[in-house]
């Protein structure tokens, strides 16, 4: 069996990040910090989908997460970044949990559709509720890290370090996850359900924990978001943004923890290339992106580590 | 010998269709008992309905005693009782050592073993063996241990058959029900088939229930017969006896014989 090396893959470039860090640019920080964000949805979304499971609504947790991390400086005055992720993963597992119930009964089309309809529900309520700021949303006050502000120009950097401890840490945890038992349990799931019901185990109730648990990770994701942005609006729960979330798991592919930041690296990367060359039709080229993937490498990009590592 | 599976009173309409009328049976410790019927006999209804897959419109099921009627399928599981297809069920995406290790894991995690820090290693209850080492002599022992690599999906008929039905073994059955254990199996092969999955299972004491079309095999390896007509069993004894019935000779021996000529 090959050695596995997540760990210290995601050991090594947290380091490297960390210590490379304060020599990128602004910009480039900023957009590592949104791929973590994005990167840790997806890592939810690769849970689900390896049960043959996807969610068209992973935009709910997001949102949630975001929301909660805004009320928090806005009506409670909590800045902290750790406690903002925190809080947030927890407000959008809790709802994961509670709408698990219904959602675990569903498969295929249903599931999907089920979960997009529940984001469109909070896309509805946050546009018309006049003190979270309709449609506008509003601001979120720099974050604070420790109880310490950090000096201006080292905001970035230290939302990126917290932000990529984070994902290294759900990393971690998801890769652990899917060696035990239960997480194993996945491509049982969606292969033959019947016959894991028939081996003892309850299908339903493992869709649930992965269910709550991707819903935990979007959660933290769009905490995540809130602060590195500084602003959230209702946009953050449209179907689009879920959308977004299924692009960049197809375009990294199930393979690996690793592989859903990987994704989200390169499509904030696309993005910001695509919007910078023409603004008006930075979709198209997204569009192409993903044709020009699908075709070739059906399995996300993350085969090509996999092909190499079979060769050598 | 003490009874370990008690079927009282039996009965299950699909719409205008009986599957099951006022069906009893009571099933001796460590027996092996064959259900004889043609399609639609409502031998595999019975099977479903012991395993917690149907539920009965009447009647009630129990195993050493205790009420099994409401359970799930997977509970009834747990409780020891389990079950092959006619069709295999198989983990078609993973071979056939992952196949086995998917159902070992779910026994771990059924006896404690699967929270988030157990690495998979501890002991199968049952085999005292990590499952790795479980898995490779379940193989082994129903002779698959060639095929350990390969994707169920392009699997010879009778291999899947085997993995399916050694797919049970992993939970220590106390009763198994093997749904056609020998269909698609060439006649040569199904004497061989059924002496290799009564070794393994016996070999650690447990009670078989098989559904089966080739009287021979009915009747070298079934200590009882129970055969099924029309929702209804209409014989219930030693295969001699009741391969001789008149109406077990028309109702089911002729016409699987004319089906299969």
């Amino acid at each position: 069996m090959r050695r596995d090396r997540t760990v210290a893959v995601i050991g090594t470039a947290f380091v490297a990040l960390a210590a490379g860090g304060p020599w990128l640019p602004q910009w480039a920080m900023f957009i590592a910090t949104v791929a973590f964000a994005r990167g840790l949805v997806a890592l939810g979304l690769v849970l689900l989908l390896r049960a043959g499971l996807i969610s068209f609504g992973q935009a709910l947790f997001y949102c949630l997460g975001a929301y909660t991390a805004g009320a928090l400086g806005r009506f409670y005055g909590v800045s902290d970044i750790f406690i903002e992720m925190l809080v947030g993963g927890a407000v959008a597992a809790l709802v994961a949990f509670i709408i698990g119930f219904l959602l675990a009964r569903y498969r295929g089309i249903f599931f999907g559709l089920l979960s997009l309809a529940l984001s469109m529900i909070l896309y509805g309520l946050l546009v018309k509720t006049e003190a979270l700021g309709s449609t506008d949303g509003f601001n979120i006050a720099p974050s604070t890290l420790f109880g310490v502000r950090p000096p201006p120009e080292w905001v970035r950097y230290s939302v990126l370090v917290s932000a990529a401890a984070v994902a290294a840490a759900a990393a971690l945890i998801v890769h652990r996850y899917l060696q035990t038992p239960l997480g194993r349990l996945a491509p049982a799931i969606k292969d033959n359900e019947i016959r894991v019901e028939y081996m003892g185990a309850s299908a339903r109730k493992a869709v649930h924990v992965k269910y709550v648990i991707a819903g935990a990770l979007a959660g933290v994701g769009g905490a995540l978001a809130a602060t590195a942005v500084g602003h959230i609006d209702p946009d953050m729960a449209y179907w689009t943004t879920s959308g977004e979330f299924i692009f960049i798991t197809i375009l990294a592919g199930t393979g690996s923890v690793v592989a859903p930041f990987v994704g989200a690296l390169i499509y904030g990367s696309i993005h910001t290339l695509a919007y910078g060359l023409s603004p008006n039709t930075w979709q198209m080229s997204l569009g192409l992106a993903l044709l020009v993937l699908i075709v070739f490498l059906p399995e996300g990009l993350w085969s090509l580590a996999t092909r190499h590592a079979r060769r050598t | 010998m003490p009874v370990v599976l008690n079927a009282r009173g039996l009965s299950k309409r699909f719409g205008a269709v009986t599957a099951a009328h006022e069906v009893s049976a009571a099933i001796d410790k460590d027996s092996v008992v064959g259900l004889i019927g043609t399609n639609g006999a409502g031998k595999t209804t019975f099977i479903n309905m012991i395993t917690g897959y149907l539920k009965p419109d009447a009647g009630a099921i129990t195993y050493e005693g205790r009420d099994i009627t409401p359970l799930a399928p997977r509970q009834i599981t747990r409780l020891g009782i389990c079950r092959s297809f006619q069709i295999p069920q198989l983990y078609s995406s993973l071979s056939v050592h992952e196949n086995m290790m998917i159902g070992l894991g779910i026994v771990l995690a059924n006896a404690g073993h699967g929270g988030f820090l157990s690495r998979g290693d501890a002991p199968v209850p049952g085999y005292g063996e990590p499952a790795a080492q479980v898995a490779e002599h379940i193989l082994a022992r129903f002779g698959l241990a060639e095929y350990r690599d390969r994707n169920t999906q392009v699997l010879p008929g009778g291999v899947r058959k085997l993995l399916d039905i050694a797919l049970t073994m992993v939970a220590k059955p106390r009763v198994l029900l093997l749904d056609e254990p020998t269909s698609g199996v060439s006649a040569q092969e199904k004497f061989g088939i059924m002496q290799m999955v009564l070794d393994a299972v016996r070999a650690e004491g447990a009670t078989v229930l098989f559904v089966e079309h080739d009287m021979e095999v009915v009747s070298r390896f079934a200590q009882r017969v129970l055969a099924f007509y029309d929702g209804r069993v209409i014989a219930d004894a030693t295969p001699e006896v009741a391969l001789a019935d008149p109406e077990v000779r028309r109702h089911v021996v002729g016409r699987l014989r004319a089906a299969h000529a």
